[in-house]
């Protein structure tokens, strides 16, 4: 719903801007006389703090606040453990109830800042740490691949829409939203039953053909690709829509200023006015949504990685939530929230460089 | 003038309801404004095509879920053992289940659960922005900070993540839970853009008028500025529905909600179990998902609609630029003073003259 944000009115900002400044492009302007905005990056900083520590302190009540713990689901899966030995799986795991729930609190910073996440009952007892890096690559190189791709084709598609406002193209914005609006999940299977199932064009699911051994060699590498395509795919065709949009409606807010009036009355070519000067403006919310994005990487293709049996992230932490496995749980959560928080840091950076008016009213 | 003078007037006219409303709507001198005509005003946002498509395909879907037991030939969970897995035929027109259940009953019960998630979790959300977003915007100083980190801290927290953790914690949630948890975390980015809109407005004369008169904040916020926030307040509803009825079908479909409420994501969460999609049993899993997807088309396009409506250049351009095909011009040449006024008023005429001509 980016196209619901109001235009902030600006007026106050912009007799700080010079006349003759104003004719050139906004980072020229900022290297003038750069001056760092101190009171704007501590208030951003003490944001993030903040959220860390919101975040970070959820993430602790919530396997607390859960019915049922993880041993009595693991003893239930593996009868041949003694009483003793579940005791001592309790007390390794800091679930052991007699200490107060402000020393588990302690307790729980403290494993954190040593970066130890525990150990997933899961996977073997194996660390946490351990479990989520070997599913974070995955994620990252499939949905990072397909915001890309995405983010790019819908951006100059967008701008192109805009540009050729009225005509036949304005058709995509309809077909590309219909596509945005059908639930994801469904997208992918009834993908998979057309294209894998029926054609078998494409193998069905899992990132790589079943008694493969991972390594950098042409074969992996060929079946990585082959069975990523289709997830690929689809990601994009469902996200293109937001994308479109936002560019072409930005497109017609811009394209309805007076520079590009003036800059067409100078005779300059269309094409350098549709780059150079209308897209280039009309791109701003369109970075800062893509930063804001980047975060999303991690945490929001649960239902892709579930749909496809793509070994990431968002498979880890269903298959946590169904076995109860607090620790690993706990561990993607905390993932997740960190890149979230990661990205909108880097949306804040970006903004900041591109769009002058931002720092001067912040600061 | 009254509201239906108006509306006749516009349809003779055949000009875009947006623009004309704009002309004489608040900054006209309306007297003899009665509560009616207000009212009316009030929902200005809906009055275009796109809206008002959209609330049409998004009230067959209510009144579906309304007349759900009316509707169904059969109980969404009546078990048939000598009809199963059949494709779509005269006694069941859009095919059995594995079972034997009737497709076709369990989608029209199904709206039920869908229909009431999306609008409760949207009625919470928007109410929780409302308050937020507005206290926030109004207010100055440490207190609107405040509130405004804790709109940042609800806005970077994964949603989804979080949703399927909560929801794993109890055995069987009640729909209303579901809709509670989906209206908690979905309410934020509502209530930064209404905060942003709200400071914009705290500083107009209008306000400051109202506080010098003396005017309780209560009656400032809920007289003054809530009916200038409405289109913003209408596109977070739609947006915070078409979020949960995703939500809901999504978590119904992972699992994490019981399989005893019947909404259109359980359905596909059995078609999918039982292999549905790998042997072509299109009748059982296509209808719940074009489903979705027609609620989701219906809402945004009442969105564009309202979209629209706070940004008037989304549509004058297309419609210009379509004006001055017609006369043989490119949008995109280069324009002169003299040729954008004639074309201004060539739009205007061609108006009158061909009404409805969008």
């Amino acid at each position: 719903m980016t196209a619901v944000e109001p235009q902030l009115p600006t007026p106050e900002t912009r007799p700080a801007v010079d006349a003759v400044e104003a004719g050139t492009t906004a980072t020229q302007v900022v290297a003038g006389h750069s001056r760092i905005p101190w009171r704007f990056l501590g208030g951003r900083a003490a944001f993030y703090l903040f959220t860390l520590w919101a975040a970070l302190t959820i993430n602790f009540f919530l396997p607390r606040m859960m019915k049922g713990d993880a041993v009595s689901q693991y003893l239930s899966r593996n009868r041949n453990v003694s009483p003793e030995a579940a005791e001592a799986l309790r007390a390794l795991l800091g679930l052991d109830t007699d200490k107060s729930l402000w020393q588990q609190y302690l307790d729980y910073w403290g494993l954190l800042l040593r970066g130890d996440l525990g150990v997933s009952l899961l996977h073997g007892l194996r660390p946490v740490t351990e479990v989520i890096s070997q599913a974070l690559p995955w994620t990252i190189g499939l949905v990072g691949l397909a915001t890309i791709v995405s983010f790019a084709i819908g951006t100059i598609g967008g701008a192109f829409i805009g540009w050729r406002r009225g005509s036949k193209l304005d058709a995509f914005i309809p077909i590309t939203t219909f596509l945005s609006t059908i639930p994801y999940f469904w997208l992918g299977l009834v993908a998979i039953a057309v294209f894998s199932v029926n054609l078998r064009w494409f193998p069905i699911g899992k990132a790589y053909g079943v008694g493969m051994a991972p390594g950098w060699n042409l074969e992996f590498i060929g079946q990585v690709i082959h069975h990523g395509t289709l997830p690929l795919l689809t990601i994009v065709i469902a996200s293109l829509g937001g994308w479109m949009l936002g560019m072409r409606n930005m497109m017609l807010t811009v394209l309805d200023e007076d520079y590009i009036t003036v800059a067409q009355a100078k005779g300059m070519p269309n094409r350098r006015v549709l780059w150079g000067y209308a897209a280039r403006n009309a791109v701003l919310p369109q970075i800062q949504s893509f930063a804001l994005s980047i975060g999303f990487i991690v945490g929001g293709t649960i239902v892709m990685e579930m749909v496809f049996s793509y070994p990431g992230v968002g498979k880890l932490l269903l298959d946590a939530t169904n076995a109860k496995d607090y620790a690993l749980m706990q561990g993607v959560f905390l993932v997740i929230t960190l890149s979230v928080l990661v990205a909108n840091i880097l949306a804040d950076i970006a903004y900041a460089f591109l769009d002058p008016r931002t720092r001067q009213t912040e600061a | 003038m009254t509201a239906t003078d108006a509306t006749q007037r516009r349809k003779a006219a055949g000009t875009p309801e947006t623009l004309l409303l704009r002309t004489t709507g608040p900054g006209g001198h309306r007297p003899d404004q009665s509560f009616w005509s207000k009212l009316v005003s009030a929902f200005a946002m809906f009055r275009n095509g796109k809206s008002i498509a959209g609330l049409a395909i998004l009230g067959f879907f209510v009144l579906v879920a309304i007349f759900a037991d009316v509707l169904a030939p059969y109980s969404p969970t009546k078990v048939d053992n000598s009809a199963r897995l059949q494709p779509p035929s005269a006694a069941h027109w859009l095919g059995t289940t594995h079972i034997g259940e009737d497709v076709l009953s369990q989608v029209i019960h199904g709206t039920r659960g869908v229909i009431v998630v999306g609008f409760l979790a949207a009625v919470i959300a928007t109410l929780i922005a409302i308050t937020v977003g507005v206290i926030a915007g109004y207010l100055s100083g440490w207190k609107s900070e405040a509130l405004s980190a804790l709109t940042n801290v609800f806005l970077v927290i994964p949603g989804l993540p979080l949703i399927i953790i909560v929801a794993s914690m109890f055995e069987e949630p009640p729909l209303v839970l579901i809709a509670a948890v989906l209206g908690i975390t979905g309410w934020a980015w509502g209530a930064r853009v209404l905060r942003a809109q709200t400071m914009s407005l705290r500083n107009r004369d209008f306000i400051q008028a109202a506080r010098a008169n003396g005017e309780p904040l209560s009656r400032i916020i809920t007289v003054e500025m809530l009916p200038n926030l409405m289109a913003l307040i209408a596109a977070s509803f739609v947006g915070t529905v078409t979020a949960a009825i995703l939500g809901l079908t999504t978590l119904s479909y992972i699992g994490v909600i019981p399989v005893t409420t019947y909404n259109w994501g359980t359905i596909l969460n059995w078609a999918s179990a039982q292999g549905a999609f790998g042997r072509n049993q299109w009748w059982w899993f296509l209808p719940p998902g074009l489903c979705i997807a027609a609620i989701g088309v219906a809402l945004s396009l009442i969105n564009f609609g309202i979209d629209e409506y706070v940004n008037p250049r989304l549509r004058s351009a297309g419609e210009r630029a379509r004006a001055m095909k017609k006369k043989g011009l490119d949008v995109n040449d280069a324009v002169t003073t003299v040729r954008k006024d004639t074309v201004r008023t060539d739009l205007a005429s061609t108006d009158l003259k061909n009404p409805g001509n969008d």
